[in-house]
């Protein structure tokens, strides 16, 4: 549906995306991962004809985007990370703004409207002025107000930043009842297990770059082992020398310091989980708390993008 | 074109307007009281309030002559009088509660009225002045001209101080030598009938005719006030309503340019910016919407200043709407300009507002340009705030036709132009 090849873009000295080539096919969601200032929002900027690439093109149906990129638009909803709202107007009152722009009118807005409130729920409150609205609700009627012009291709950025768990489920909702209507998704976020169940397909850039373009599952096959262990260590801190000497046991591939734990990962819990606890209990340490688990989304994340803490550029794009 | 596009922008704006009730009270109030303020100030539609200069007389003579004096300033229109000591009068004038003291010193009355017969040491009257109101001197020194010489010419002619100095007079003349005063005859003769006349007015206890009145001056200066009609007063409301909108219909414009430098930095920008929407059209919006929340203000200013402060548009109406359409799409497009070249809102709004209280009152809005010197009423021309208050001014109270308002209409509108091709030029649309 929306293919983009080689895009380059520059903000002064900074190269905020560097040769990204992906593909949105239609009908999937595609989440598009990366830390803060990987270059997420600007190739969200290129994609929904924002921002012009200094370099590599745009197409969208098999058809070059070029400097007219109204034709584009008019097929693209864009939810915006920060939120497009007036607060001193009306829920209805915004939904008639974000209508007209694209040409509506008449009995035609007032329907697409009244569908975009019911979808994210807020039906009853459409008169009511959003600066009384909750966050969450802020949020949903953000997103209803890139739906009424029907478009094929939904670019959501980050669209539940700040929100409380149920308002977070609702908006899941609300995405997944538009994969059902066969909406195509585009999904930036921060939040792995959102990208775990809403996408089908992840994009994971880093650095201006694309360094992964795969399934949630083929994802996981990019990982050396599959399950993880933390242990609580009671009456001492690990020191450096425990986590180095846990690493060279048989069965385990990786060890971090997390917040009062010891990671490890491993593919098998039987052996190396026993390794590992003798040879603590030899240097007189006394674990208290054993948790196992599956290798996620976020494990992938930060073995593809490291553990290093990423500034986010001052312009505000990612 | 999207039309349904700039429709809903412009419609979006309106409402948002519409939705700040205070702020719009306010910008409607708060020119119409300021107006009100200056229309006051500079003599509303009272003539007989208009300017009333405050005088104070200091009495140190207490003859006939110089309490006349006094009555007759008491009476005059022009100024507001009151009685002090010397004193007094120094310290009001100093702290500008009076404008001008008029010191009229002891014997002032017997020295002046000898002085009108001979010759002699004149009195001399003292005025203390406020250096800030030199204007006011000239006006009561003219006024004790007049009113002095009445005065004097009355005792001269009717008084017993008259008699006196007419005795004096006589006396002196028979006892210079026919050398020195070649017509002593005539004189003397004069001198003589003046005397019985005095004598006569004295014994029938004074008069309201001939002489008796004292000299006054032989002609009266009738003045006309031209304005829209020969019966319409002027109204000083009229000049500070058109100077006051002028002022705030631009202030309404620079702040439609300081919320579109805030939407920039708003996520709505974005959502803006998705849509199939292309930079002139977003200005032509903006433009649109903000010259009707323009056009509502001046006319509910003006209502106001029709209903209660009796400003009559009595020129050619067509012209004064004109002149409203121009000056708000001008506003509109001074904030338009205001929004391409600003850099942030914060910054944008201390310089824009800098330099629209300069041009509002270079171009005459706070007090007519007529009172500007010469260099100053030559540079205004080019300001079209200028033109804006004299157009307005043209189509009220000076009750000009259609013609008058054709120049301020074109110089506002190109002026309106040139802030629209700069804003289409600078606009930052596309990142």
């Amino acid at each position: 549906m929306l293919s983009i090849t080689h895009l380059q873009k520059r903000f002064g000295d900074r190269v905020a995306v560097d040769d990204v080539s992906f593909e949105v096919r239609a009908g999937e969601t595609l989440g598009l991962l990366g830390p803060n200032g990987a270059g997420k929002t600007t190739t969200l900027s290129i994609m929904s004809g924002l921002v012009r690439p200094d370099k590599g093109s745009v197409s969208f149906q098999g058809q070059g985007v070029h400097q007219d990129a109204n034709d584009l638009k008019r097929c693209v909803g864009l939810v915006p990370q920060e939120l497009a709202l007036y607060d001193e107007l009306s829920a209805w009152a915004n939904l008639e703004l974000f209508g007209g722009l694209y040409g509506l009118a008449g009995e035609q807005l007032a329907h697409r409207a009244e569908d975009a409130l019911t979808l994210v729920g807020l039906e009853n409150r459409r008169h009511d002025r959003v600066k009384g609205f909750s966050g969450g609700m802020k949020r949903r009627l953000n997103i209803a107000g890139a739906l009424l012009h029907d478009p094929e291709l939904i670019l959501l950025d980050e669209p539940t930043v700040g929100v409380d768990p149920q308002s977070r489920n609702a908006i899941f909702e609300n995405l997944e009842e538009l994969k059902r209507r066969g909406k195509t998704l585009l999904y930036t976020t921060h939040y792995m297990e959102e990208a775990e169940r809403l996408c089908d397909r992840i994009v994971i850039i880093d650095h201006g770059r694309v360094i992964a373009n795969d399934t949630v599952r083929g994802l996981y096959r990019r990982l050396p082992v599959s399950r993880a262990v933390s242990l609580e260590i009671g009456g001492a801190s690990a020191d450096e020398g425990l986590l180095s000497s846990l690493a060279a046991l048989p069965g385990i591939s990786g060890v971090q310091r997390t917040a009062g734990a010891v990671r490890m990962e491993m593919d098998d819990f039987g052996v190396p989980l026993a390794g590992a606890l003798e040879h603590i209990a030899a240097r007189g340490l006394r674990v208290t708390s054993v948790q196992t688990g599956q290798m996620n989304l976020e494990d992938v994340f930060i073995a593809l993008t490291g553990h290093a803490l990423r500034d986010g550029p001052p312009a505000g794009r990612s | 074109m999207n039309n349904l596009a700039i429709r809903a922008l412009v419609r979006n704006d309106l409402r948002i307007y519409m939705t700040d009730r205070r702020a719009m009270i306010i910008g409607v109030l708060v020119p119409i009281l300021i107006a009100a303020f200056f229309g006051y100030v500079f003599g509303g539609n009272d003539s007989a309030e208009a300017g009333k200069i405050p005088v104070a007389i200091v009495d140190e003579d207490q003859s006939a002559v110089s309490r006349a004096i006094a009555a007759d300033f008491a009476k005059e229109p022009l100024v507001l009088m009151q009685t002090l000591n010397r004193a007094q009068a120094e310290q009001a004038v100093r702290a500008g509660k009076i404008q001008v003291a008029a010191l009229i010193p002891r014997d002032f009355g017997t020295g002046a009225v000898r002085a009108l017969f001979s010759e002699g040491v004149r009195p001399q009257v003292e005025l203390l002045i406020d250096p800030s109101q030199s204007m006011s001197s000239r006006v009561v020194e003219g006024l004790f001209a007049q009113h002095g010489m009445q005065e004097i010419t009355k005792e001269a002619f009717s008084g017993a101080s008259g008699r006196a100095a007419l005795s004096y007079s006589i006396a002196r003349l028979d006892s210079a030598s026919p050398a020195d005063v070649p017509e002593r005859a005539e004189l003397k003769n004069l001198l003589e009938a003046l005397r019985t006349l005095n004598t006569r007015a004295g014994s029938e206890g004074g008069g309201s005719v001939g002489l008796q009145r004292g000299l006054s001056i032989p002609y009266i200066v009738a003045t006309t006030t031209v304005t829209s009609a020969r019966s319409v007063p002027y109204n000083g409301y009229a000049h500070s309503f058109a100077g006051m909108t002028t002022q705030f219909i631009l202030l309404a414009g620079i702040d439609a340019g300081i919320v579109l430098l805030l939407v920039r930095e708003r996520g709505i920008w974005q959502r803006l910016r998705s849509a199939p929407l292309g930079k002139a059209q977003y200005l032509l919006a903006r433009l649109i919407s903000t010259a009707l929340i323009g056009l509502f203000q001046f006319t509910l200013i003006y209502t106001a200043a029709v209903a209660i402060f009796k400003v009559r548009i009595g020129g050619s109406f067509i012209g004064f709407a004109a002149l409203a359409v121009a000056l708000c799409v001008l506003n509109a497009a001074f904030g338009l300009m205001l929004a391409a070249i600003g850099r942030s809102a914060a910054a944008t709004r201390g310089i824009a507002i800098m330099a629209t209280l300069l041009l509002v009152m270079m171009g005459g809005a706070w007090v007519p340009s007529f009172v500007f010197p010469k260099w100053l009423q030559q540079v205004s021309l080019a300001l079209p705030t200028r033109w804006a208050v004299d157009g307005l001014d043209a189509m009220t109270w000076r009750g000009l036709g259609l013609d008058a308002a054709v120049a301020p209409i074109l110089i506002l509108g190109a002026t309106a132009t040139v802030c629209i091709a700069i804003a289409i030029w600078r606009f930052r649309w596309e990142e």
